[in-house]
């Protein structure tokens, strides 16, 4: 008899048998901080984020940290008892399949049983990560995707349904803009002072994905609102800024060679390299950009670039790179919070805290409200929520006063979006030097550049940006 | 303009042919559909990161050892999981999916999903006729010409070359005048996996590394042999830059569109094919296949 057949069939069934055991034995609930037995109940916040990825990574190491001091402290009120935070880690593998991760979304609401959502980047995947949420009416605190469109077309078009949607980091496309005009007079007024050029070339080199349209066309479209003024046919940054824009290059995020795009942009006499990526591409850029000594200075988005590892990732080569950022070791948003927490971050991961780990701030938001009210019923933690700021309290976990995060102080608008600006979250400028990061904004930051923006002044830890040496040779001898 | 279209067309074209090489010989040659070849580069390419920058030893060293691993690697995954079925061609074509996957799987598991990158071979860049190119794609052209020669005089000037060509062509009769056809097909998978492992830590420095970067790569060394043609060694050289050079002039001519430049360039092998459906130079018959 032939015995191959019949052993293939064991092993298989065998294989299988163990693979259903292993998938549906519960999990030991996460509580990081909690001493003693973990109790029935328990604020169950899931996590999600493309945790292969350092995006996820960083959210949720952001996430570890916050429990950790909330459990620590004895948990959350919940009725008549404390209880602690459980953390859910879930991977939604959303920079590769939209689908996974709606998939994702539904099983840990259904079979893990998350009371609240935290999380969410690439918004391609999550418009449908938030959908299947909405169906639960699950609060979901978005921390990682930017585009402006994920609360302003949901919360204020249909407020019964998607209410539950508050963004708490990053800053939205808009505001991400705002900034950037803010981090591109800095460069071009270097340009003009030591390159003598009167009006600077601006080439736009932006990922080809949602969250990067909005602010391309703001940067290099004629901007509607200009018709019949002189500024008619040209963008908001060529009419406040006095730049020409030279030119958009848009790769997609997972290029792996920019050679052809960077050439094309020298070839322009382009001065500044405006920059917006959040994908590996900003890996490609780094490395390449300075290996071939591309005479423009960099400066705008690029997630990768608020790594640690991103200086060893390009071998260097990003050097006097800026880069947009919510952390920058050294610079103090909130005195006697940020700089420590990020220390402290730096200290137990050996990285950066990239923008993700502003979940952070999102569990203590969450715990805070919880505590404040209770009770985890979502209409009532949404009407809590939208007064975060409004207060005039001091939180239970972090003596600070409400709404006070390390970003900044948290406010939220009539979309439940984060609000930008002095005061609140920021946002800073940060350059590649020696193989760390140096914050360079806000300092020295006065209103515009763009009419009726903010002044930020100088934050504590920055330092005047400096122009490449090779842009200042370059540009110089010819 | 053109200077940069035509330096930066070139580079980008050698680059596809120094990772079409090993998969023109394996699958245009010996007619093994072996679908994992780009995650043999990027196995090559990893190995490269993991003895240099892990394990600090000499680049070079890394590079041969990174070359060496590979190969084995491949030679095993040969011996464990195409020779039982190669009279099969679509499961061993189902198969080798599987395998770069779990290569894929593999880097995931041990490299994490985060971004690497390995030294260059030669940093820095050149300039011709004006316009930067950088030195690393320079040497990558070198190497893809070198190894196309050194590819076609094997299959032409030697006995082995010859052997192997025999097997493709026809393995019963390959066998009847004395070939052995299973180490024809075991040394032909060891030479592509060879020059899979080689354009690895070739293009490696070039790119970075991802457990997903080979599937970006797989599709185009597809387009550069079908285009080519099948068994076509000279195809393959002529497609990788006709198509190189279709992903720079988008660039130059379209940039709002330069992430539409691979669908440019199998556009390109779409219309070639419906004009002249086997290839730039295509066999029509099997006796003239090279």
């Amino acid at each position: 008899m032939d015995w191959k057949l019949p052993a293939v069939i064991v092993i298989a069934i065998a294989l299988v048998g163990a693979g259903i055991y292993v998938a549906t034995r519960p999990a030991r609930p996460f509580v990081p901080g909690w001493s003693g037995p973990v109790p029935e109940e328990r604020i169950k916040i899931g996590i999600f984020g493309p945790m292969e990825f350092s995006q996820g990574i960083h959210m949720w190491r952001g996430a570890v940290m916050a429990a950790e001091v909330i459990n620590s402290a004895g948990g959350v009120q919940l009725g008549d008892k404390k209880v602690p935070i459980e953390l859910v880690k879930v991977d939604t593998n959303e920079i590769l399949s939209a689908a996974d991760a709606r998939a994702a979304v539904e099983r840990a609401i259904t079979v893990n049983k998350v009371d609240f959502c935290v999380g969410g980047f690439r918004t391609e995947s999550v418009w449908g990560m938030l959908e299947t949420a909405m169906d639960y009416k699950k609060i979901w605190l978005i921390c990682g995707a930017a585009t402006t469109e994920l609360c302003s077309e949901t919360v204020p078009k249909n407020y019964d349904r998607y209410k539950y949607i508050f963004r708490v980091t990053p800053i939205n496309s808009t505001y991400l803009f705002y900034v950037s005009t803010k981090l591109l007079k800095m460069v071009v007024d270097e340009v003009r002072e030591n390159l003598g050029v009167a009006k600077p070339k601006v080439a736009v080199l932006a990922e080809k994905l949602a969250w990067a349209d909005r602010i391309v066309d703001l940067a290099i479209n004629p901007y509607p609102a200009f018709k019949g003024t002189p500024y008619e046919n040209k963008s908001l940054l060529e009419a406040h800024l006095g730049v020409e824009m030279v030119g958009a290059w848009r790769p997609s995020h997972v290029a792996t060679d920019l050679t052809s795009e960077l050439t094309a942009i020298k070839n322009a006499g382009a001065h500044v390299i405006f920059t917006v990526f959040s994908g590996p591409v900003g890996v490609t850029f780094g490395r390449q950009w300075g290996e071939l000594q591309i005479p423009a200075a960099a400066v705008g988005i690029n997630v990768e670039a608020q790594k640690r590892s991103y200086w060893e990732e390009t071998k260097g080569y990003c050097a006097y790179e800026v880069t947009m950022t919510t952390y920058v070791p050294g610079v103090e948003i909130v005195e006697n919070l940020t700089v420590p927490w990020v220390n402290s971050y730096i200290e137990r991961w050996g990285d950066y805290p990239t923008y993700e780990a502003g979940t952070y701030d999102a569990i203590f938001l969450i715990a805070e409200t919880v505590n404040r009210l209770g009770t985890k019923n979502a209409d009532n933690v949404v009407a809590e929520l939208e007064q975060t700021g409004r207060r005039n309290i001091m939180q239970t976990f972090r003596n600070f006063p409400d709404g006070v995060g390390t970003a900044g102080k948290l406010i939220f608008d009539n979309k439940h979006d984060v609000v930008w600006g002095p005061g609140l979250v920021t946002g800073l400028g940060a350059q590649w030097r020696d193989g760390r990061l140096v914050g360079v904004h806000p300092y020295q930051d006065n209103t515009g550049p763009i009419p009726n923006l903010p002044a930020f002044g100088t934050y504590k830890g920055t330092e005047k940006y400096r122009l490449p040496p090779r842009v200042i040779e370059y540009h110089t001898k010819r | 303009m053109i200077q940069e279209i035509l330096i930066n067309g070139a580079a980008t074209g050698g680059v596809f042919a120094l990772l079409a090489v090993g998969f023109s010989l394996i699958f245009g040659v010996a007619r093994i559909i072996n679908l994992a070849h780009t995650a043999f580069c990027m196995l090559a390419a990893y190995s490269v990161y993991a003895f240099s920058t892990i394990y600090g030893l000499n680049f070079y060293l890394s590079v041969v050892l990174a070359i060496l691993l590979t190969v084995f690697v491949g030679s095993c995954a040969y011996r464990l999981c195409f020779h039982p079925i190669r009279e099969h061609e679509l499961a061993v074509m189902v198969v080798s999916v599987a395998l770069g996957i779990i290569i894929q799987q593999l880097m995931v598991l041990i490299f994490g999903g985060t971004f690497r990158s390995i030294p260059s071979f030669a940093a820095g860049y050149l300039e011709l006729l004006g316009v930067r190119i950088l030195k690393g794609h320079l040497l990558v052209l070198g190497i893809a010409l070198f190894s196309l020669f050194l590819v076609w005089l094997m299959l032409t000037k030697t006995k082995l070359g010859i052997a192997i060509r025999a097997t493709a062509q026809d393995r019963e009769m390959a066998s009847l005048v004395g070939i052995n056809v299973g180490w024809m097909c075991m040394i032909t998978m060891a030479m592509a996996v060879a020059l899979a492992a080689l354009a690895g830590t070739m293009v490696g420095p070039l790119i970075t590394l991802s457990p997903w970067m080979w599937l970006q790569l797989l599709v185009v060394v597809l387009a550069v042999v079908i285009l080519g043609g099948l068994g076509s060694l000279k195809g393959s050289l002529l497609a990788a830059f006709l198509l190189g050079y279709t992903e720079t002039a988008v660039v130059h001519f379209v940039p709002m569109g330069s992430f539409l430049r691979g669908v440019a360039s199998l556009i390109v092998m779409l219309i070639v094919l419906l004009v002249r459906p086997e290839g730039l130079f295509g066999i029509s018959f099997e006796e003239e296949r090279l």
